[in-house]
This record gives C-alpha cells, sequence and structure tokens, in this order.
C-alpha cells in the first residue's frame, strides 16, 4: 500500500505516494534522485545521509518518508544559490577539508544547522555539533577549521 | 621553467561537486531497467550446504533470478568458477560449505530492492553448521579442521594444513651464537594486533550489465586493471571484451582495492540478460574486507650502548578464508619488519593462516603496523632497560642516506635523523611531564611499490587544451589533483584547460594499481613523458610549419618559442592541421623492473616513512587514554600539493588512532562478528581527535618521482600505535603489548600492576 505524501524540497513542491517503511532518504535518493545525502550505516550513527527537515539537522535514514508529509526539507542539493557556493561549501574546499567527498554533503549539513543555532561557535561547541558525522579519510581538523571559517565569513 | 603549478596547495579537482552533492558515487549511478541484487547468508561462519530451496522467494512477483553456486557455469578454472588476485581459491558463491561469516550461498536479482530483500529471506538453507578455526593457535593445531579443500589448493606442500604460505628472510654474518653473544640485552615478547575494518564511509557497490561486446561492470574500485583481469579470467574471456567503469570511491584504504563481488555480478547480468545492482550494508562491507590481525613473536638483542644486534621475528597473520591479497600483505610487511634500522642480523619467518574468517585484504600500511607495534615497542623496552633515551637509542640505530639496512636492497633514502629531531622539538620532548601524562615516539617504515607499471595518454587538443587519460583512481587522496598539477606544469596550461580522464578501461591504458602510495611517483613519472612527448612534437611540427630549425625552437610555459615571436600551442596546431584539424597525442610509461630472485619481486621504488611523536594523559580512574598531542613527521621528497598530503597524513594518523585506541572486530564462538556495524564498532570521531595535530613535512627532493617526490598516504598509519604505547607506559606505569588500548585494557593493567613504568632518562 502507498501513502500519498507531499513536502518541499530545496523549495521545491514534491507529491508523490511512497511505501509506509521507505525513510526520507530513499524518497530522496531514488525517487527524486537527490543522491547528495548518502547511506553509509542506515542506523543513524554516520551522519552522511543528513539533511535539514525543518531548518533541524535529521538523520534521513531515521525518518520515514511518511513523516515528512508537509515539511520543508532542505538537502545539500539546495544550498548553493544561482552557482554561488554557501560559505560553508567554499570553507570546506579552502581548508582542505575535502577528501573523498563522501561523508562531506552530511558534514556540510550538520555544519550548516549548527551555525544556524550558533553562529559563532567554540571549537569544542564545533565538535560537538559534528560528533554525529563521521568522516574516514581525514583527522577532522579541517574540518573544524572549515566550520570556523565559514562562521567567520558569515560574521 | 618557471614553476607555477607544483608544490602549490592548489584546490582539489571535483572538489565542488564534492561540496555540492553533484559527484556520483557507484551508488549514485542510474541504469535504465536495473535489477536490484541481495546476497543470501548464513548466520555462521562454517557450515556444510544441503539444499537451498528457492520456490518461495520464486514467487515472489518481480524476483528474476536466484543464483547458487550449482546455476553458475562452468569455467577454465574448473567446475565452479573461482577467483582471486593472486590465488584462483575464491568462489563466486559459496560451494559445499561456507568459509567465513557472511559467504553468500546465493543472490537474488529482482525488479525492486524491497522484492529482492523479500525474496532473500525466504530461500530456505538446509545446512549443518561446523566446528570453525578461528584464532592463529586453532589454525595452527593439526587436529583443526582445513579451511580450504586440499584439491583447490594442487601442488601446494601445505595444502594440508591451513598455513597459506610462509616466507623466511635471513641475513647477518653473526647470525647464531655470535649475534647471542654480542647481545648484552635480549627483550623477547609477543604482540598482538586486532581483526580491524576500513570502515569507507561509502560502502561496496557494483553494478554490472551485459553489452555487445561483452560486459560492463561498475566499481569503486581501486585497481581497475586488476578487476579486468580476475574477471576476464573467471568468465574465460579476453580482456578485450571486460570493460570495468571505477568512479572515484568514497575511501578505499585497500579494502576496496581487490574484487570482491564484481565476478558475482558479472555472472548476474550475463544470466539475466539485464543490467544489474548491488550496494552492499554497511554490515555487509565489515563481512567482505577486513585487516589481517597479527601476532608477532620477537626477540630483540641490543649491546650496552643500544645498538640492534639481531632481531628474531616470528610473525603469524591470521588471514581469512581466501587468499585475496593476504600473501602480498604478508611477505611484503614481514620483509621489512626489522622497520628504519641497521640491524645486522635479522631471522623473520612469517605465516599467512587460513581462518573461517572475513577475507583480509589490503589496508593503509599493507601489514607495516602490526609489524610496526612490535618492533618499535621492543625498543622502547631496551631503552628503559639500558637507560637510553628513546630518543636517542632510535638515533643509534638509524642508518645515514645511502646505507643498505637490509643487504643487497634500496638502501636509506632520506635524512631520517631529521626525522627524529622534527618530532622531539614539535612534541617539545624535553619539557617536563604533569603527573599521568607521557610521551613517545615511533618510527614506521613501509616498503613502497616493486614491480609494477602506468602508462599514460596526453592529448593537447586543437585549442590548446589538454585531456589526461589516466588508471589512477581517485580515492580522496587527491590523485586528480596532483597529475593535474604536473600537467599544467609540464604543458604550461592552466589547470583548468586541462580535463583528468580516469577509471574507464575502455578509454585509459593500462595501470597496476592505486596501492602502495604509487600513483604520484608511478603515474607522475608516465605523465611528465607523456608532455615531454607532446613538447618534442610539437617543436617537429613548429620547425616542419614554420620553417624554423629546431634547435632554435623552445616549447615552455605553454608557447612555442621562435627566434623572432612566440606561437601558442593553438595557432601551432591550426598552421599545422588546417581545416581538418588534429590533435597531438604524447604517451608515457613509467615501470619498475620485476627481479625474479628478489623476495618481493623488485626492489621497493623507495620507503615511506614517518616519525610521530604522541603526548598523552591517562585518567587512572577509567583507563581512558587522551591523545593531548600528536606530532606527525614524513619525509616525503616533495609535497607537490602540501595540504593534500598532510591532509593524508593526518587522516592516517587519526586511521591508527583507531586501531591503537578502540577498534577490533570481536568474533564469538560460531565466528559471527559481534560488534558488526557503526553502533557497536567505534572509529574515530571528531571528538576522539588530538588536542593538536601536528603535520610536518621533510621536502629535500630525494624522491624517484615527479620534481624529487616520493610517495605519501599510508606514511601517517605506520607508527601510531607504539608512540602511543609507549606514551601510555610513561603516563600510566603499564606494559601492554596488546591493541587496542582500550580504557578497559589500560584499566586492567593499572589494577593488576601488569607491566611496570620504564623509567628513561631524557638526555638528548
Amino acid at each position: 500500500m502507498k501513502i500519498p505524501v507531499s513536502l518541499r524540497v530545496n523549495g521545491q513542491a514534491h507529491s508523490l505516494e511512497v511505501h509506509a517503511h521507505h525513510t526520507l532518504l530513499e524518497l530522496l535518493r531514488d525517487r527524486l534522485n537527490l543522491t547528495g545525502a548518502k547511506e553509509c550505516c542506515a542506523e543513524g550513527e554516520c551522519g552522511a545521509c543528513t539533511v535539514l527537515l525543518n531548518g533541524r539537522a535529521v538523520n534521513s535514514c531515521l525518518i520515514l518518508a511518511v513523516e515528512a508529509d508537509g515539511e520543508e526539507v532542505v538537502t545539500i542539493e539546495g544550498l548553493a544559490a544561482n552557482g554561488r557556493l554557501d560559505p560553508l561549501q567554499s570553507a570546506f574546499l579552502e581548508k582542505g577539508a575535502v577528501q573523498c567527498g563522501f561523508c562531506i554533503p552530511g558534514m556540510i549539513m550538520a555544519a550548516k544547522y549548527l551555525l544556524a543555532t550558533n553562529p559563532h561557535p567554540t571549537v569544542p561547541e564545533i565538535q560537538a555539533g559534528l560528533a554525529g558525522n563521521l568522516c574516514r579519510c581525514g583527522g577532522y581538523s579541517r574540518i573544524v577549521d572549515a566550520v570556523a571559517a565559514a562562521a567567520k565569513a558569515e560574521r | 621553467m618557471d614553476n607555477h603549478w607544483i608544490g602549490r596547495s592548489a584546490e582539489r579537482v571535483g572538489g565542488v561537486d564534492r561540496v555540492t552533492g553533484a559527484q556520483r558515487y557507484a551508488a549514485d549511478i542510474r541504469l535504465e531497467n536495473v535489477l536490484q541484487v541481495k546476497l543470501v547468508s548464513l548466520d555462521c561462519a562454517r557450515a556444510r550446504l544441503n539444499a537451498i530451496d528457492k520456490r518461495q522467494a520464486a514467487k515472489i512477483e518481480g524476483v528474476r533470478c536466484i543464483l547458487t553456486a550449482g546455476d553458475l557455469p562452468g569455467s577454465p578454472l574448473g567446475p565452479t568458477p573461482r577467483y582471486g588476485p593472486t590465488h584462483a581459491d575464491r568462489p563466486v558463491l559459496a560451494v559445499g560449505e561456507t568459509r567465513f561469516f557472511g559467504e553468500p550461498v546465493a543472490a537474488v536479482a529482482a525488479e525492486s530492492e524491497d522484492g529482492a530483500e523479500l525474496a532473500r529471506s525466504l530461500i530456505r538453507v538446509d545446512y549443518e553448521e561446523l566446528p570453525a578455526v578461528l584464532t592463529i593457535d586453532a589454525a595452527l593445531d593439526p587436529a583443526s579442521p582445513l579451511v580450504q579443500d586440499p584439491e583447490i589448493r594442487g601442488t601446494d606442500p601445505r595444502a594440508h594444513t591451513n598455513i597459506l604460505d610462509e616466507w623466511h628472510f635471513e641475513w647477518g654474518p653473526g647470525w647464531g651464537d655470535v649475534a647471542r653473544a654480542e647481545a648484552q640485552c635480549v627483550i623477547e615478547n609477543d604482540y598482538t594486533f586486532p581483526m580491524v575494518t576500513h570502515f569507507a564511509i561509502e560502502p561496496h557497490a557494483f553494478l554490472a550489465a551485459p553489452d555487445s561486446n561483452g560486459v560492463t561492470i561498475w566499481s569503486p574500485t581501486q585497481h581497475p586493471f586488476v578487476l579486468q583481469r580476475v574477471v576476464a579470467s573467471v568468465l574465460g574471456w579476453p580482456i578485450s571484451r571486460v570493460r570495468i567503469v571505477a568512479p572515484d570511491p568514497g575511501g578505499g584504504f585497500g579494502g576496496k582495492g581487490w574484487p570482491k563481488y564484481e565476478p558475482l555480478m558479472a555472472f548476474l547480468a550475463l544470466q539475466t540478460g539485464r543490467p544489474v545492482r548491488l550496494v552492499l550494508s554497511l554490515e555487509e562491507t565489515f563481512q567482505a574486507a577486513r585487516r589481517t590481525s597479527a601476532r608477532v613473536h620477537i626477540r630483540s638483542g641490543f649491546d650496552v650502548s643500544g645498538q640492534i644486534v639481531f632481531q628474531d621475528i616470528r610473525a603469524d597473520f591470521l588471514i581469512g578464508a581466501y587468499a585475496d591479497i593476504a600473501a602480498r600483505v604478508v611477505s611484503k610487511a614481514s620483509y621489512a619488519a626489522c622497520g628504519p634500522y641497521r640491524t645486522p642480523n635479522a631471522r623473520i619467518a612469517a605465516r599467512a593462516l587460513l581462518s573461517h574468517t572475513t577475507p583480509s585484504t589490503a589496508f593503509r600500511g599493507f601489514g607495516t603496523p602490526q609489524a610496526s607495534w612490535a618492533v618499535e615497542s621492543q625498543l622502547n623496552e631496551a631503552a628503559g632497560k639500558l637507560g637510553i633515551d628513546r630518543l636517542e637509542i632510535r638515533r643509534r640505530n638509524l642508518p645515514a642516506r645511502g646505507e643498505a639496512f637490509i643487504p643487497g636492497d634500496t638502501p636509506a633514502d632520506g635524512d631520517w635523523l631529521l626525522a627524529l629531531t622534527k618530532a622531539a622539538d614539535a612534541i617539545g620532548w624535553h619539557d617536563p611531564l604533569p603527573s599521568n601524562r607521557g610521551r613517545g615516539v615511533s618510527f614506521g617504515l613501509k616498503s613502497s611499490s616493486t614491480a609494477s607499471a602506468s602508462f599514460v595518454i596526453a592529448r593537447l587538443h586543437y585549442d590548446g587544451s589538454a585531456s589526461i587519460l589516466s588508471g589512477t583512481s581517485d580515492m580522496g587522496q587527491g590523485a586528480r589533483t596532483v597529475l593535474t598539477q604536473i600537467a599544467a606544469q609540464e604543458l604550461g596550461i592552466a589547470p583548468d584547460r586541462i580535463a583528468m580522464i580516469m577509471g574507464d578501461t575502455s578509454v585509459v591504458p593500462f595501470d597496476s594499481s592505486t596501492s602502495a602510495s604509487r600513483s604520484t611517483v608511478f603515474m607522475g613519472n608516465a605523465l611528465i613523458k607523456a608532455c615531454r612527448d607532446i613538447k618534442l612534437q610539437l617543436r617537429r611540427m613548429a620547425s616542419e610549419t614554420l620553417q624554423v630549425a629546431e634547435d632554435a625552437i623552445a616549447v615552455e610555459a605553454g608557447r612555442i618559442r621562435l627566434p623572432d615571436r612566440d606561437v601558442s600551442y593553438a595557432d601551432l596546431l591550426k598552421a599545422c592541421f588546417g581545416p581538418p584539424r588534429g590533435e597531438v597525442i604524447g604517451v608515457g610509461q613509467e615501470r619498475n623492473r620485476y627481479i625474479a630472485d628478489h623476495p618481493l619481486g623488485g626492489k621497493p621504488a623507495f620507503w615511506e616513512l614517518m616519525c610521530a611523536a604522541a603526548e598523552v594523559e591517562v585518567d587512572l580512574e577509567t583507563g581512558m587514554v587522551q591523545i593531548l598531542k600528536l606530532v606527525l613527521v614524513s619525509d616525503i621528497g616533495k609535497a607537490l600539493n602540501p595540504a593534500q598530503v598532510e591532509g593524508q597524513d593526518e587522516g592516517a594518523a587519526v586511521m591508527g588512532l583507531g586501531h591503537t585506541l578502540m577498534e577490533q572486530l570481536i568474533l564469538d564462538e560460531r565466528g559471527r562478528i559481534l560488534n558488526l556495524g557503526s553502533l557497536d564498532y567505534r572509529i574515530p570521531t571528531v571528538e576522539d581527535t588530538p588536542l593538536k595535530l601536528h603535520s610536518i613535512l621533510i621536502e629535500n627532493g630525494d624522491g624517484p618521482g615527479p620534481y624529487g617526490a616520493k610517495g605519501a598516504g599510508e606514511g601517517g598509519i605506520l607508527a601510531i600505535a607504539a608512540a602511543i604505547g609507549s606514551a601510555v607506559n610513561e603516563a600510566a606505569g603499564v606494559t601492554i603489548r596488546d591493541l587496542p588500548l582500550t580504557p578497559e585494557r589500560v584499566w586492567r593493567a593499572i589494577e593488576g600492576g601488569t607491566g611496570h613504568r620504564f623509567l628513561w632518562p631524557v638526555s638528548y
């Protein structure tokens, strides 16, 4: 049985029918072809699937698609506007925080939420904000530097 | 020539796609008409397969194929198609018996993932669980069952044991009684290193589709040409009928190096006549690849001054049920097990032991972290016993540049003492230590690529832009960026006019592998030759077209310099080719030759060296180890892109903190992984990183690669465990020879009073 769902993703309205057991991540990736959010652990530990749901960072693998009915979702694809990168995206590149890149969409969305709620975080606050996002390529310090630099740039 | 592009931290090529979500990894590829694949495995490691009942599963709507070993066509390799990079020992699907937890016994292809998932759950496997070989001792026990059927091991004299292979390396005139007598301090210990998993954030994903030529496979593989060879071989086809498309891996670390489920996917695509897609869960990825665990028994002899007299090493590596690349891991790591030290007498015996566990494969460092943990810890113990500073004992044993430390092999190719000095200075080795704190220092030395080859094609287009066709994989190390910088430098073209084409065996020429930190050196050198080939051709073309003597023409900084004027590439090509147009094609190759009687088949092109120093604080109440400061010094010849080298060193070091402090796969008595998945198997998070992480690069331009570069990328992981182990000893007075140094293990050691604090003088 399929259930109708209407939601806005990156400002665009979508109405579709989904299976009750499908996650928001599956909706985004398989139905809307927004593959920026990644699947790794599928149990809310790695953060690779992080998106904003009504402005809050969530693991989209733990949210059912039907739970997003009527809600507003922002994914990594929704950050750059008119070809201009978000300050976080620029900072990640400038600080050399990106290696293989697989964790980066989730990492940037978690950082986006962090800066929205705490525009001038300390280093421990940045670390706490990103503690749910795993990276295996880097030493994390460049990611922390990038978030700090983005916060400064927006000041 | 002006140096515009080398040594600059140029922005990552492909970076924008990675921060915008546009980068397409394997699981993001969408093929029309694709079938979704799920694997069926058992809830134990070893079982006899009696029957597989597909009837219920086959009734599920949308199920198109259920494959078991019995459904596979025979192959030239025998009745059951088997494959592997060095030993064709792994069946495409389990046949007769399963040999590790998670080994697929069947695969389902269906129109939807839900359908495949449901069908998978309905496949009934009639099996009888059998006792499994899960430890080194069990593997060595003659009473234990054999992991592999002796029949598939052919004439191998070890076919009736669980020893896949073994190696003996020995050198030194004084080995034996003389060496023993000279050694005034002999230390003998066992060190263990856990099974760990790669945990790339991208789980493995594979697609395959039949095409008019044969079959195409999409896999985030590090070595597309190995995969092409292995798939062709298992199908009994010529290489030309197999095309591998390798999207940039979302992290590799060795786990995506060697063929995994691609042969199965090829059979599924051919059987169904449809594209097929398999995305592993993280749990299935844990079951597909891991690092080999090890127990290293080591006797080390030193004279009173702390100079090494001998190393007597027996290293047992518990590999998995199939060889994968484990034999190479064990032989290569044990050959250089004595580390970067003058070792006048050495006896190294190493064994690769089969077990009913996940097939172990390459993992960043390729066996070296296991050996380094033992040898470096021995040095620290000797320093403690002899009353010598841990820096000093290393200083006394480091070879000078040009000195052979493994007889007849590549000599010391760097200023290794400088690395030690820089690490000591940066960590503040002489500064007073507050209580519960300690410092440690360690080296790690890895043999780089031996016999291997890279080919590359550089195309200078009609408008003066260029495309480079290279078989290297960019798995995050930044190969695209560095190779683009090299091409930009050599051709004098801005990077944004260069396309770096990778990862399609139907387009790019042969490359051995993206492993052993070899790409910058091998592919980089090949690329320089290809660019110089283009420039030679341009001179000749300019001479013929413009009627100027060839020796009066120079090609530099992207221009054709004539005695009286400059011409752009585009103008020369226009003048030369005219309206039909054309392009200039340069080719390059770099090969390190195969030496039949060398233990590794060739000398390492360079040594990858890391010196790490750590300062830690141990909470005596809980056993928690906090890394206050970690210093990494790598001897890399020349950093073509410093930010990327530092990023690799830092990332490798934090990965090293994983196996040092927290990571270990835990098996139950049935061979199941108990901590299967991210909830129970923890890797370092941003909150586990050192408070200060400092990466230092030594650039003496003394490498064999472009502009004096050596390879990098693995170094950072090599020396972490022993540096931290020694620091924990100094901080808490405990000697622990088993990794990881979990809070529980450290706390128990503190409570139980195991080991003692070495009293190292600090005098440097």
